[in-house]
């Protein structure tokens, strides 16, 4: 192992470009992840708000907008999609505070490669802008949807949005891509070589297993989602056939033969499925440390949690084929999908017996990160029922590609992972800004917007079930589809005011941030090593100390302890794990 | 605070229920030979994940009132968990979902893995942006040739799917944009698409499957009841998507022999 001082060289900066903007830090990588995540994160809610509106209103002529036609709507589902799952889901959890907290959690000065850091940051960033150029120019953004189904997102003629602004989308996303590969690196490295003294795998916060076995998905998946990208921009502008096969498009026969529209989506999802897991797992890291914390108890059944997470990883490169039940995929391999996909349900069970066996007997306090965490384990449990039921290939024959699967997917790894931000940056923006967050806009924040989720994502069960269509701009061709209007409009309503109300967490961060209250060390009285540390920590986290670990990440309530929780740093002689 | 929690987790779950066990929003009537085992196999998993949605809902809620921090809560427990536990839940857990899962698997295997019954009408699907066309191969049993270079979907009909005349078996195969079928027969379906995918759903037929250019994806149901249902594409295909829609008529035999016969006569 090599030590900490010798990787960690490079000096505090000193001018504001080195220090802010082109910073070798990983805290201020960190803090730059996560307002770009802030950032992606209202464009792509206020483009789905959009999508609400045009279904219930669709010949509406609004303001500055004007009418949205139905491929601008899909260009929304795309865009929406997109800028949510790469720059928000991915970008926030691993990016903002992964980087943020794991060195210090684990005991090191920086990343292991902070230059590398810095690189991946700003090609996300370039990924970003490249992503929103596809609004503005010639033909928007491409209207194939995230997943970018091929043959419909290979040919320019098959859809407004498919020439210029479908070529941007996917040099984004291969952008992004690489991002990912270079952060994937520094993580996995980080966290195998820069552990302080006495921080043995066992002793890892879950928070730490969590990012790392993320970083691994991450490392594994990405690769393959930049190839297939590369493939489809050959396809596109090549004159490649690896997705298209002999197609007519309006009357045209196009120039190409013998590709597989099913490979595109083998690959696709090959990256797809461990990516909803990049997505949830940080989520649940962050759950499983603030759960902990907040009921004054250690977490229940440490290991059993670490080798859930492991088995999620791991299962999670199995199961890509689930998505693909009604594709034409062979009807035989939908049986080993299936079987597979039941078994990750497995871990996911464990986790939240574990968790309930944490708040268990525990004494909870319930701050706004608090909250934020007991609603993520609510709605992993309310997102995570209906898998079974999207698992089964004969379900699917009903509910695929219906509105039960954004029903599904958005409770579980759309805003639980959210919960899952909302709970970190409540619980380190003390540590991160050295201020506390206002504890009473935080719960009506938290309160409204677990009541808001559920009556957005609750009701669109039960419009999958009676087979209302994804994707669909309006419901005025359908007879069946006619009949659900009403549900649809109350969930339109839902959302206005749900986002409507995450001001209130824009107005609580940026209050905060200049006037909220100072923070001590160690606000919540946690026990990991962010909280040894001065609030902000110096550049180099410890001030040119190296930490030595002796106890597990959560002894809290140690009989015989002197307070009812024990730091990670304590003394060996302290009685504890 | 942990009262206020419970009250809103409960809510939420009691409400969301409610709906569930009302059926406000179900799924149509079931018109096919399998609707009653998928709509079994829907039930089944629905009492089941309606049972442990509810039951970790209540706990979930009943947890952070009963463990809130008051000034008289008693010292923590102080564990770090207990292996049986862990060992009896992973185990029941996974004996539940794949038991499960394994129950369902005889439908599929029932319509995926066997050929269709003999004597099934034959249809063939074409999916194109934004339409649906329906070709039945007439007396002789055998569709006609089509070719690319031949589609022009402004024309519709036979043109649109490209038919190729000057081949015989083309003769009499019949291109339609609405599908007629017969009762109680089986239908032995050929899916295509010229285009993009497109998938071809009948809710209440309990039939959905993609049509994927460059594939000829053959499968078969069985419509069980007299009337009309709509189609309506399940896949992404461009921006006529939401009005990619179709009708399917499942008449008599009769009178889809009349059917079919006066669509044979027109086209002569």
């Amino acid at each position: 192992m090599a030590t900490p001082a010798t990787v960690h060289s490079h000096a505090a900066p000193q001018g504001f470009i080195r220090k802010y903007v082109f910073s070798l830090d990983h805290k201020v990588i960190g803090i730059q992840y996560f307002f770009l995540a802030l950032t992606a994160v209202w464009v792509g809610m206020i483009l789905s708000l959009l999508m609400r509106v045009h279904m219930i209103w669709p010949n509406a002529v609004w303001p500055v907008l004007g009418d949205i036609k139905p491929e601008t709507y899909l260009a929304l589902v795309t865009m929406h999609g997109t800028i949510m799952v790469f720059f928000v889901l991915t970008t926030a959890p691993q990016g903002g505070f992964g980087n943020y907290v794991l060195p210090i959690q684990i005991g090191a000065p920086d990343m292991a490669f902070p230059v590398l850091n810095m690189l991946s940051f700003w090609t996300t960033f370039v990924g970003f802008v490249v992503l929103l150029a596809a609004f503005f120019v010639s033909g928007g953004a491409p209207l194939h949807g995230w997943t970018g189904y091929t043959p419909l997102s290979a040919l320019p003629s098959a859809g407004p949005g498919e020439g210029l602004g479908a070529d941007l989308w996917i040099t984004s996303i291969a952008i992004f891509c690489v991002a990912s590969l270079m952060g994937a690196l520094n993580f996995i490295t980080t966290t195998l070589d820069l552990r302080a003294k006495g921080m043995t795998l066992m002793r890892l916060p879950l928070t730490v297993w969590s990012w790392f076995i993320t970083a691994i998905l991450g490392l594994l998946a990405f690769g393959v989602l930049l190839s297939a990208g590369i493939l489809l921009l050959m396809d596109r502008n090549l004159g490649t056939s690896f997705y298209v096969p002999l197609v007519v498009v309006n009357g045209i026969q196009m120039q190409h033969k013998g590709g597989s529209p099913l490979l595109w989506q083998h690959l696709f999802w090959f990256f797809g499925h461990p990516e909803v897991y990049i997505a949830i797992l940080p989520g649940m890291g962050v759950t499983s440390q603030i759960l902990s914390t907040f009921s004054r108890k250690p977490i229940f059944g440490y290991r059993a949690m670490v080798y859930a997470m492991l088995a999620i990883g791991f299962f999670g490169f199995m199961v890509w084929g689930h998505h693909m039940f009604m594709s034409g995929m062979s009807p035989y391999s939908a049986f080993a999908f299936s079987i597979l996909t039941m078994c990750i349900g497995v871990p996911s069970a464990i986790k939240t017996f574990n968790w309930l066996g944490t708040m268990w007997k525990g004494r909870i306090r319930f701050q706004t990160p608090m909250l934020y965490a007991i609603g993520f384990v609510s709605l992993f449990v309310s997102g995570g029922l209906s898998g079974p039921f999207l698992a089964q290939p004969v379900l699917d024959i009903q509910l695929h590609d219906t509105a039960f699967v954004p029903a599904h997917f958005h409770l579980i790894m759309g805003v639980a992972a959210i919960f899952g931000i909302f709970a970190a940056t409540y619980y380190w923006f003390p540590k991160m800004f050295g201020r506390m967050m206002n504890e009473t806009l935080g719960k009506i924040h938290f309160f409204i917007t677990l009541a808001g989720t559920y009556a957005i994502f609750m009701p669109m069960h039960y419009l999958g079930m009676a087979g209302q269509t994804r994707r669909y701009s309006q419901f005025t061709e359908v007879a069946y589809l006619q009949k659900l209007i009403p549900l649809n409009t109350f969930i339109t309503w839902a959302a206005i005011i749900t986002v409507s109300a995450q001001l209130i967490f824009v107005i609580n961060l940026f209050w905060s941030l200049f006037k909220g209250p100072k923070a001590s060390d160690n606000p919540w009285e946690a026990t990991t090593l962010e909280w040894t540390t001065a609030t902000p920590p110096p550049h180099d986290n410890f001030a040119g100390v190296t930490p030595v670990v002796n106890h597990g990440p959560y002894e809290y309530g140690v009989p015989g302890a002197e307070k009812d929780f024990v730091m990670q740093t304590a003394p060996a002689s302290t009685p504890a794990h | 605070m942990g009262f206020a929690l419970l009250v809103l987790i409960w809510l939420i779950t009691l409400v969301s229920t409610y709906f569930f066990v009302a059926k406000t929003w179900w799924l149509p009537a079931g018109a096919s030979a399998a609707a009653g085992w998928i709509d079994h196999q829907f039930a089944l998993t629905y009492v089941i994940m309606g049972i442990v949605f509810v039951a970790a809902q209540l706990s979930l809620g009943y947890i952070v009132w009963r463990y809130r921090q008051t000034p008289k809560s008693p010292p923590v427990a102080y564990t770090h968990g207990n292996t049986t536990l862990e060992v009896t839940w992973t185990v029941l857990t996974a004996v539940l979902f794949i038991g499960l899962n394994l129950m369902g698997s005889t439908v599929w295997a029932s319509q995926r893995f066997d050929p269709p019954e003999s004597g099934a009408v034959q249809v063939e699907v074409t999916g194109m942006q934004f339409a649906w066309y329906f070709r039945y191969p007439g007396a002789d049993g055998t569709y006609g040739r089509t070719k690319p270079s031949l589609m022009d979907p402004s024309a519709g009909g036979e043109a649109a799917v490209g038919l190729d005349t000057t081949d015989p078996s083309a003769k009499d195969d019949v291109v339609t944009g609405t599908m007629y079928l017969p009762v109680n027969r089986e239908v032995d379906l050929s899916l295509r698409s010229v285009d993009v995918i497109h998938s071809f759903f009948v809710p209440s037929l309990r039939f959905k499957q993609d049509a994927v250019p460059g594939l000829n994806i053959r499968m078969h149901f069985k419509p069980t009841a007299i009337g009309e249902y709509e189609i309506a594409c399940a896949e992404l295909c461009g921006l006529g998507h939401y009005k990619m829609h179709g009708m399917v008529h499942v008449v008599s035999q009769e009178d889809f022999d009349k059917w079919l016969a006066a669509r044979e006569a027109e086209k002569q």
